[in-house]
């Protein structure tokens, strides 16, 4: 079986952003990273792969030529073979856009099940993994604790509120990773040395042929601003008081 | 934040800082500071971080190794330091200064028989050349090697050998002649060879989990084919490996200084005193902004020296520089950063007391600062100069 997965190349969330004089993130200081959910999905490829249930897992990322490092990344974990579908403009494309030209390479690849993070941990949608299942057929099990395949099934263990659900799904099938699926490993440095020779195509969106208008992307980014600041706590010392603040100050009584 | 000196890597470079600093943060963070104040860790930590590969780096790939230069050496340095215990990442990289002879002299068959299982993490190799009476002065060593038939007897002393307590094999610099440097060999001596003495760990001032010896060779039997290399060549062969040796040096040095750092200005923003943090005060702030400037100015220079000798440079002048800088910096910043912390910097319990200890070799090992000013010196065809 082969399983595609998706990734993200997203600024790293342990980086304190700048913003530059015209409400633009400074680029000086951002570093990037694979987004942390897609490490779960690259992780949860490999170890099918090492299983004997998957026998070759590509890794699919949208975005600029800089995201090759962490397709590379994917790589180094043991994938075999990346497919970048290059655009500057990754940012700007709204999530049904992402899903329909992942669908695309879908299509071309006909993998037997899509692993991917159920968010990117930059813009939080969680909509492009349940989009995609819609756009090819496929069946869909999102934020997966638990993947367990069985000939052309796959048990996918779900975190639902006031629980856990376990949902059988038949292949093909879109699976999204949540935090407890596993514990990513680290890129030995073999399979860093690996990676670089590693099949690495790049595709460019207007030959995928989606029923989507580049030129006109769906998001206008006007400008980037900081989270307000948070003003200090205050301790009161009496019930009364409290109530007094709920009601007075923070007006929510 | 992005650092100045980032420029010079490659995303291969950033990986493997990134998996040396993932296996740093799990496998030794949790018990650095038992095992710093046990002396020791576990020697099943050499076969984890062999599965990473991170024993590798600097080895050829057909020899178990990764593969890489001097960058990916001092990445290497820079993400292990982030477990917080030079003791450990040095006890890790023994094999870094005690095989290189094998690699540059040794033959083919005496490569395949010692390197892989080194880099595998199932056996623990320690370089064994410093002596009572000889340190950087090199050429008064005096343990001697005697040719007996097919063997050879080593008689005498060595000093402060680094993870030499529990080392598999001891590649040893012996006397084989009288010529002060070209009377020099190296022989792969086992440890539990007859005759062997190797003392308890050495007390020190810093790097703890580290274990150091002193080493007797009394009457020690080595057969011939575990000597390295013909006789009268191991001056040579160290020598080769000094650039390496000190860039990885300078590199420890950096980490040392940018963790001081960061810890020094994360506790003056907590830490309150006369009504207000530590950064209110100009004096802390002028503190900090001049250990930064070390810090960045030393990582800087380290990094472009790295880069140089992966270009295949000679760079003999810059690499001494480089330890130079590093280990100033990792001096100072770290002195800074216990006066910031004030009694508590005086306290086992905190990183920078452990740093600040650690830091103190630096100027030392590996060559001391001012055999670095002798080669400088040299380098820079002044008159008088030592050779």
């Amino acid at each position: 079986m082969k399983i595609l997965a998706m990734v993200k190349r997203v600024v790293d969330p342990e980086v304190k952003v700048k913003l530059t004089g015209d409400a633009q993130l400074d680029p000086s200081i951002l570093d990037y990273k694979l987004n942390y959910f897609d490490e779960y999905s690259v992780e949860e490829a490999v170890r099918l792969k090492e299983s004997g249930a998957a026998s070759e897992i590509v890794v699919v990322c949208i975005g600029s030529g800089d995201a090759q490092k962490e397709i590379r990344t994917a790589l180094a974990m043991g994938a075999d073979r990346g497919i970048l579908v290059e655009t500057d403009e990754a940012d700007r494309l709204d999530s049904l856009t992402k899903a329909k030209l992942l669908a695309k390479v879908v299509e071309r690849e006909e993998p037997g099940m899509v692993l991917m993070g159920k968010l990117a941990v930059d813009s939080e949608s969680n909509a492009v993994g349940q989009m995609l299942a819609a756009l090819t057929g496929f069946a869909q099990g999102t934020f997966a604790f638990k993947c367990e395949v069985d000939g052309d099934t796959v048990t996918v263990g779900r975190e639902v509120d006031g629980g856990t659900s376990d949902v059988k799904l038949t292949l093909p099938a879109v699976v999204t990773a949540d935090l407890r699926l596993n514990e990513p490993r680290y890129a030995s440095l073999p399979g860093i040395m690996k990676a670089k020779k590693k099949p690495l195509e790049v595709i460019d969106p207007d030959d995928l042929d989606a029923d989507i208008d580049l030129d006109e992307p769906a998001i206008e980014i006007l400008g980037y601003e900081l989270p307000p600041q948070r003003e200090a706590g205050e301790i009161v010392d009496s019930v009364d008081a409290l109530i007094d603040r709920l009601k007075n100050k923070a007006k929510v009584l | 934040m992005k650092l100045l000196g980032e420029h010079l890597l490659d995303e291969e470079h950033v990986m493997i800082r990134e998996t040396a600093r993932r296996f740093a943060e799990t496998e030794i963070k949790p018990n650095a500071m038992q095992w710093e104040e046990a002396g020791s860790y576990p020697r099943e930590l050499h076969r984890i971080a062999a599965d990473t590969g991170l024993l590798g780096v600097g080895f050829p790939e057909e020899l178990g190794g990764a593969g890489g230069g001097a960058l990916h050496l001092v990445m290497c340095v820079e993400g292990l330091m982030r477990g917080g215990s030079t003791g450990v990442t040095v006890g890790l990289g023994t094999h870094q200064i005690a095989l290189p002879p094998l690699l540059h002299i040794g033959s083919r068959e005496q490569q395949q028989r010692f390197i892989p299982a080194v880099l595998r993490g199932e056996k623990l190799a320690a370089l064994a050349v410093t002596e009572p009476g000889a340190g950087s002065d090199v050429a008064g060593t005096r343990t001697r090697a005697r040719r007996d038939g097919d063997h050879y007897v080593v008689e005498g002393e060595k000093l402060y050998i680094s993870g030499g307590t529990r080392a598999d094999e001891l590649m040893t610099l012996v006397r084989t002649g009288d010529d002060p440097h070209g009377g020099l060999t190296f022989l792969l001596i086992p440890r539990a060879s007859e005759g062997v003495q190797v003392s308890a760990p050495l007390r020190k001032t810093g790097w703890w989990a580290s274990d150091t010896a002193e080493i007797r060779f009394d009457q020690v039997r080595v057969p011939v084919e575990r000597r390295i290399g013909p006789e009268g060549a191991a001056f040579l062969a160290l020598m080769r490996n000094f650039q390496m040796e000190r860039i990885s040096l300078a590199a420890y040095g950096v980490a040392t200084a940018a963790i001081a750092l960061e810890e020094a200005m994360r506790w003056s923003r907590e830490r309150r005193a006369f009504g207000r943090p530590l950064t209110g005060f100009q004096v802390t702030r002028h503190r900090i902004a001049d250990m930064a400037t070390t810090v960045e100015s030393a990582r800087v220079f380290t990094l472009t020296v790295a880069a140089a000798l992966d270009r295949g440079e000679y760079r003999v002048r810059e690499v001494s520089m480089a330890k130079n800088i590093a280990a100033r910096a990792a001096v100072e910043v770290t002195h800074e950063a216990v006066q910031l912390f004030g009694g508590l910097g005086y306290m086992r319990e905190t990183l920078v007391e452990r740093l600040s200890r650690d830091a103190r070799l630096l100027p030392i090992g590996g060559g001391t600062e001012e055999i670095m000013k002798e080669i400088i010196a040299r380098e820079l065809d002044l008159r008088g100069a030592s050779r």
